[in-house]
């Protein structure tokens, strides 16, 4: 089976600038596939290469099997973008830009119900009819990523579909995009929400200055990079022996590292030995932004 | 717009190789139509406050050829400048409209070839000219009677006319990256070589170098060729006409291609 989306020393130069450095990159059929980086790792130049909006200094890519440039009509057909700018034609109103939307990857009438699917599942059935202008911030979303799902592609880029979006349109959102991907549609996903890539997604890649520098299950991820916290209230100071975990230091308060669970046992035996009573204690799950972090960030502000 | 249907007949009709082109076409159609009182009506009016102004200032004291009116010398300039303007105003405006507001993007994620591309914006912007041309001719025989002695040419130089301009207004649009440049090549560029193509006059009424400098203009090939189709006279021959017309037509297409195929401005 050709993998969704297939991607091979690609490089791509701007001038001087070097966008992307060497990015080889595998996601199978049917995954929900995060790509998360800074501002300036080199996504939206991915993402743009996927589509055909760029052109590679090197390398190649596939889309089920077929190739962007040499087969770029089968590629294209077989992908939806949702880009990141709220764009949209003044002249048309939603159904109407869906069923033209349709019309260009050679669907007719015999769509038009799909595309009503896509109206109903995004919430925009009462402004299938208001003119694209009209609408509102969210709605606007909406219809961006109704267009991009208006020809049924298989494999969907979703480019941070929820910056600036309320709860309820993006819950509803992923409820309807984890119903397509459950259908078996490919999902690729960038998004400012880490959370969001942590409960959705099986797979992440995490890209920094033009490069891929993590790659796995986003389980795998969590559990390799980053440790469990151990968050401690003393009653007197933290003993010698466990300052090697120590990772955040303030007046009584502490933060330990852990890499396991069983460490917390070790944890408090020391403690109990020292005798440093325990005011108040809490064990946190560590997430996909301390994996981040700790890959591809010293900057404080984290954009995925 | 449901009375609009019956036009397109095609809907249902269309196999799902064509309907990338037939799409893009239909909407570029409907694009103008929306807006029609800019786009077919007010060109219209202003064609016949030209004609009901010159004609009312200079029937009496130009004549262009013998047994012809002023007035209906006018009426086929009138026509061809506004077949002219409205076809590069169509796709000029559609592509860099697009551009501007960044929904080019959705275009250009399809599977849409380059010569489809181009066919869709092309024949858009023809039927906006034609359009145009044709109404200001039918109201324009409420008031003067022009003749159509060569009906082949007249639509032969239409056909060729708005597609040349709207060949250019691809091009143009594709190059402007804002509304201001896309003026400046509107009023720099094809007002002026409209204005002095003789819309208004014959060259014939012009000095020996002003009349060689007409010759140089690519407009005044087709304004002529278009005319010698009403009244059987031209200053040059219709073939001539048609030669210099076609050819500029070949390159300009063949430039425009190259430009979609290329990706330039457009996948950069």
């Amino acid at each position: 089976m050709a993998a969704a989306i297939e991607i091979t020393g690609i490089t791509k130069r701007f001038g001087e600038f070097e966008a992307l450095r060497g990015v080889d990159l595998r996601i199978e059929q049917g995954e929900f596939f995060a790509l998360l980086g800074p501002n300036g790792a080199g996504k939206s130049t991915l993402i743009n290469l996927l589509a055909g909006l760029l052109q590679p200094t090197s390398g190649s890519i596939r889309i089920m099997g077929h190739d962007v440039q040499t087969d770029y009509q089968r590629a294209r057909s077989a992908l939806g973008v949702v880009p990141q700018e709220l764009v949209f034609d003044p002249f048309f109103n939603v159904r109407e830009m869906l069923r033209f939307q349709a019309g260009y990857f050679g669907h007719g009438p015999e769509n038009d119900g799909w595309v009503d699917e896509v109206i109903e599942g995004l919430g925009l059935t009462d402004k299938a009819h208001t003119n694209m202008r009209k609408l509102s911030g969210g709605m606007k979303r909406r219809a961006l990523i109704a267009q991009a799902l208006a020809h049924k592609p298989p494999v969907i880029v979703l480019d941070e579909p929820t910056a600036g979006v309320d709860v309820e349109l993006r819950q509803m959102l992923w409820a309807f995009i984890q119903k397509l991907n459950q259908q078996g549609h490919t999902i690729i996903l960038t998004t400012h929400y880490l959370e969001e890539a942590e409960t959705l997604c099986e797979r992440v890649a995490m890209m920094k200055q033009g490069k891929i520098v993590a790659l796995d299950t986003t389980r795998a991820l969590l559990k390799s990079h980053a440790a469990k916290q151990l968050s401690l209230r003393l009653a007197g100071a933290l003993p010698e022996q466990l300052s090697p975990l120590l990772k955040q230091h303030n007046g009584d308060d502490v933060v330990l590292a852990l890499s396991e669970l069983s460490q917390v046992e070790m944890v408090l035996s020391v403690l109990r030995e020292a005798g440093v009573a325990i005011v108040d204690m809490q064990l946190q799950e560590a997430d996909l932004e301390d994996v981040f972090m700790r890959l591809v960030g010293n900057q404080k502000g984290v954009h995925a | 717009m449901k009375w609009l249907s019956p036009f397109f007949w095609l809907d249902d009709k269309v196999s799902p190789r064509w309907r990338g082109v037939y799409t893009l076409f239909k909407k570029e159609l409907l694009r103008f139509w929306r807006v029609a009182f800019q786009t077919i009506a007010s060109p219209i009016l202003t064609a016949l406050l030209y004609l009901l102004i010159f004609s009312h200032v200079l029937e009496s004291h130009v004549k262009v050829y013998d047994q012809v009116s002023y007035t209906a010398f006018l009426v086929p300039g009138l026509m061809m400048m506004s077949l002219l303007q409205n076809a590069f105003a169509n796709s000029s405006s559609s592509l860099i409209q697009s551009k501007v507001m960044g929904n080019i993007v959705f275009l250009l994620l399809t599977p849409i070839n380059t010569l489809e591309f181009f066919v869709a914006f092309l024949a858009a912007s023809m039927i906006r000219g034609l359009l145009v041309g044709l109404s200001i001719y039918l109201v324009a025989l409420c008031f003067v009677s022009v003749p159509t002695v060569y009906p082949g040419w007249i639509f032969a130089f239409a056909l060729l006319g708005s597609a040349l301009l709207g060949t250019f207004g691809i091009i143009a649009g594709i190059w402007a990256d804002k509304f201001d440049q896309m003026a400046a090549f509107q009023n720099f560029v094809i007002m002026p070589l409209t204005f002095l193509s003789g819309v208004f006059y014959s060259i014939h009424s012009l000095p020996p170098f002003w009349q060689a400098v007409s010759q140089l203009n690519p407009f005044f090939y087709m304004i002529d060729g278009f005319r010698y189709g009403f009244f059987g006279h031209g200053d040059v021959s219709p073939w001539l006409s048609l030669a210099v017309v076609g050819s500029f037509l070949l390159a300009l297409a063949w430039l425009c291609l190259k430009m979609l195929k290329s990706g330039y401005k457009l996948r950069s």
